[in-house]
């Protein structure tokens, strides 16, 4: 054996001229070696496929054309973009390959921006300088940026587009739920262009809680929210009968009495008359607006903007609802509710029908002994550890600050710096997704608690969640899209404390404040006339006979009125036009008629519109059947001529109107003066 | 002898360590078999590509009396991307199996297929359809949720009345392939952008042409596309196959 080698040995090196010889023929393979990786790297292999592909097709000179050869690169150093994607994705501008099977050479799906202008890792992720697939994808456990699955794929757009956009219904979404949930009470979200996520899920006072309902209450509610109303947006904190029952004491025990305090129930007004007077004055009033409310049959009826008021009765004390349906904002100053102006009969009816709306096996099994100092202190140190502060005023104890970690680059977060469990996928939206499933499984002691979301709405947060990445906060500003913020808007003087206190912005948008459940107001002033919104204040009639959600009666006082009709007839006026520049003594009678014949044949405004209740039956848009006594002539006019100039976004669409065609409209629609909706339906 | 055990305890190891995926479930054990597979609910939705569908997917398992079975084995499987939880189960007591789908990341038609044995152990199959929107028809379906439904969908909710019922010449739902397939997308473009007239057709169809943009109105069209009943099949080029 050892002879054999040293034979070996003597043959190629035994002297200088063997030696040399081998030497050369060594270095020669070495130096073969690279040129040999390339001819045998796996992107040739995907561009020799993508030829013989093209080559079948009917079009493949003009893709011969197109197709160059070697590694391909889109390199956007101010975006640190430098993808590769394109060497083996090489049909990705090709229409005409919209349909063959392979997707590394399908055309990519039509999106509105350039691939040369974006590159690919900016919305997909994965590693863009790579030119295999396994590093380039990289669903490995090791690489910290693989792929990002599609169905998360939105999380790309938002790192530039923070407005609400058509073509991301599940981004818009899972922000919507970030805010409406209230994530940003615990957990900060600093968004790219240094705007902060802030909540609107509104969560109540606990300083006066003794005064709305009972420990029992509390405690059956603190114990598991959605079994008091599915559509609670507070967490479930697993807590102990215990911890729950020590709680419950706490909160109960630092709650003082309002100020004013709360009457005692009116006894002398007791019993309406009529037992049904109840629910009539819920159903003028319009609660179902924004409150749901469980029918006979089982089916949940009402809007989502208020609490549900299935069991209103087991959960609030009588005289606190007496109180609250006076004037809500006597409990809660920071209330969406509108202070309706009820009298005292009223008062007592809707509290009397709100108190038979009972639920009493959410508490029956509730028995609680009175709190000893213990339980309370004990109490006091769970409320302070599960963070009860950060979304609920408590006396006595102060909203702690960052409480929670902060999400503002949660979508770059390194795997290294992430303990995952049993369970749960090795990525980082494995990671997200899971902790807004069951934040609980990653640790008995973690606070966070349990969310009651469905699947979509999981994936829909992750996505919002995943769009926080580095670029988002580092890309130039140029690329940002802002989110349409809310102004600070305010009304001033007598009408703007009126304003305020009926809570127009709840459901209406002026100058860029307020809600989106009813028209915007901004130009009120232009569109209507005086005498028709004094009469609609006085009595609101229904306006579009399709929809649930209408505007309630406040019961204002004709002095109210005046002030509100004034300051919106004055102020909310659009700068683009006169109100009273066109008027109806201009018209004649053939302008009428022409009109007639367009609304109902050219423009077939019949389709969506009722202009006469005996024959038009469409009901998209507003009934026009009192036009002439509603809107000023130079509103119509110009609302004809461009609807989305008057107000972005309404449905109604531009029909390229002339001039003379809209002037022929305006005239006829201004000369419909029948009564309001509600009249002729009695008819 | 000791340097063998102790090599075996190493590679055993060794290969536990590596292992990453957990084991295969075991086989499902059906205690029943029924002679015929249906779909109760989850076919033809309209979902996203690489998304869940909105409702899971019940198929139901019968016995030649049409009568539900119990315990009987159901397997699912569907085009690459596409996952099921379960993938397999064993039927309810009332003879059902549920099972979430997520579609493949690719838009178009997904063919799911679900599978039972009969008593003699031959296969049983059912196809279920379901579609998966991209980013150009999701576009469209938001903008027909927007504008269109109102009077092209003749189903009614409480929060969306239909209008159709109030027209006098009824508009086509967008699943109407029947009809739809026939126009090309010049046509449907024409009709979007400039009203029924631009088709002699009624003037009840405004133009929107001066309210959406054109990259909307090519959404529409391509939303249109996706969701025909029966499928639209591209026409333009045909190429020669080698």
């Amino acid at each position: 054996m050892k002879n054999n080698l040293h034979a070996l040995w003597q043959f190629f090196f035994g002297d200088s001229a063997r030696a040399f010889g081998s030497a050369s023929v060594i270095l020669l393979a070495l130096l073969a070696i690279a040129p040999a990786k390339n001819h045998f790297s796996e992107w040739r292999h995907y561009q020799k496929q993508y030829l013989h592909l093209i080559r079948g097709r009917a079009d493949a000179v003009t893709l011969e054309r197109h197709f160059q050869g070697g590694i391909q690169q889109i390199w956007i150093p101010e975006q640190q973009v430098t993808d590769r994607c394109t060497t083996c994705h090489l049909g990705m501008k090709e229409a005409s390959l919209a349909d063959v099977s392979s997707v590394a050479f399908r055309e990519h799906p039509v999106i509105p921006h350039k691939l040369t202008e974006f590159g690919c890792t900016t919305c997909h992720r994965g590693q863009g300088a790579a030119t295999t697939v396994e590093e380039a994808h990289s669903a490995t456990e090791q690489w910290e940026q693989p792929l990002l699955p599609a169905k998360y794929i939105e999380a790309g757009c938002g790192q530039c587009h923070l407005e609400n956009q058509t073509g991301t219904p599940f981004l818009n979404q899972g922000r919507q739920l970030i805010v409406s949930y209230g994530c940003t009470h615990c957990h900060t979200i600093k968004q790219g262009d240094g705007s902060y996520v802030t909540p609107d899920d509104d969560p109540p006072s606990l300083k006066h809680i003794a005064d709305k309902t009972t420990r029992e209450w509390v405690y059956a509610w603190i114990k598991d929210p959605q079994a008091y109303a599915g559509t609670a947006t507070m967490p479930n904190y697993h807590l102990s009968d215990d911890d729950a029952r020590d709680v419950s004491a706490f909160i109960l025990a630092q709650s003082t009495p309002l100020e004013p305090p709360l009457q005692p129930l009116k006894a002398d007004t007791k019993a309406p008359a009529d037992p049904a007077a109840g629910t009539s004055l819920y159903g003028q009033s319009f609660c179902a607006s924004c409150h749901a409310m469980q029918n006979a049959a089982g089916m949940m009826v009402g809007g989502n903007v208020g609490p549900e008021l299935t069991g209103i009765g087991t959960k609030a004390k009588p005289e606190w609802l007496q109180d609250w349906v006076g004037n809500p904002s006597h409990y809660d100053p920071g209330t969406m509710m509108p202070h309706y102006r009820f009298d005292a009969q009223q008062v007592v009816t809707l509290t009397g029908f709100l108190e038979s709306k009972t639920e009493p096996d959410f508490i029956a099994n509730v028995h609680l002994d009175p709190a000893t100092p213990e339980q309370i202190e004990h109490g006091k140190r769970l409320v302070v550890e599960n963070g009860c502060a950060s979304c609920h005023d408590i006396n006595g104890i102060k909203k702690p600050e960052n409480f929670a970690p902060e999400l503002s680059r949660i979508g770059s977060k390194p795997l290294n710096q992430l303990i995952f469990v049993e369970g749960v996928e090795h990525s980082l939206p494995g990671y997200v997704a899971g902790k807004v499933r069951n934040p609980r499984a990653f640790g008995p002691s973690l606070k966070m608690p349990q969310f009651k979301f469905t699947p979509q709405q999981i994936d829909a947060i992750t996505t919002a969640l995943l769009a926080l990445t580095d670029r988002a906060q580092s890309q130039p500003p140029t690329m940002r899209i802002a989110s349409v913020q809310q102004t600070r808007y305010q009304p001033a003087g007598n009408a703007g404390q009126l304003m305020r206190d009926l809570r127009c912005f709840t459901c209406h948008m002026i100058n860029g404040h307020g809600g989106d459940m009813a028209p915007d107001l901004t130009w009120e002033g232009t569109a209507v006339q005086r005498e028709w919104l004094t009469q609609f204040l006085k009595n609101p009639e229904t306006l579009r006979p399709a929809l649930i959600r209408r505007m309630p009666k406040f019961n204002l006082t004709d002095a109210d009125i005046n002030t509100l009709a004034d300051y919106m007839m004055t102020v909310y006026q659009t700068p683009e036009f006169d109100r009273d520049s066109l008027l109806v003594s201009q018209f004649n009678p053939a302008q009428v008629e022409q009109g007639r014949q367009l609304f109902y044949s050219k423009f077939a405004c019949q389709s969506c519109h009722i202009a006469d209740y005996k024959n038009d039956k469409g009901y998209i848009g507003p009934a026009l059947a009192a036009t002439g006594k509603r809107f000023n002539a130079a509103w119509v006019y110009h609302w004809l001529k461009d609807p989305q100039a008057l107000r972005p976004g309404t449905i109604e669409p531009n029909q390229h109107m002339t001039d003379d065609e809209a002037r022929s409209l305006t005239a006829f629609l201004m000369s419909l003066k029948s009564g309001g909706a509600q009249e002729a339906m009695k008819k | 002898m000791k340097p063998v055990l102790i090599a075996v305890c190493a590679a055993t190891l060794l290969m536990a360590g590596c292992s990453r995926k957990s084991n295969q479930p075991a086989p499902l054990q059906s205690t029943a078999a029924g002679t015929a597979i249906v779909e109760s609910s989850g076919g033809k939705q309209i979902g996203y590509a690489g998304m869940l569908l909105d409702q899971p997917v019940v198929v139901q398992v019968n016995d030649a009396s049409g009568s539900a079975v119990a315990g009987a084995a159901v397997y699912f499987s569907g085009p690459s991307g596409v996952s099921f939880t379960p993938p397999a189960a064993l039927t309810d007591s009332s003879g059902q199996v549920t099972s979430a789908v997520q579609l493949g990341e690719q838009a178009g038609r997904y063919k799911l297929i679900a599978n039972t044995h009969d008593a003699s152990g031959k296969n049983i199959g059912l196809t279920i359809d379901e579609i998966a929107l991209g980013y150009q028809q999701t576009v469209g379906a938001q903008l027909n949720a927007q504008y269109c439904v109102r009077c092209h969908d003749p189903e009614s909710t409480p929060l969306r009345v239909s209008n159709m019922d109030n027209l006098s010449v009824k508009p086509h739902p967008f699943t109407e392939g029947d009809t739809l397939n026939k126009m090309s997308d010049a046509d449907l473009v024409a009709i979007i952008s400039h009203g029924g007239p631009a088709l002699n057709k009624s003037p009840q169809m405004p133009p929107w042409g001066y309210t959406l943009s054109k990259s909307d109105i090519a959404a529409l069209v391509s939303y249109i596309r996706a969701v025909a009943d029966p499928p639209y099949e591209a026409g333009g080029l045909v190429y020669a196959q080698k």
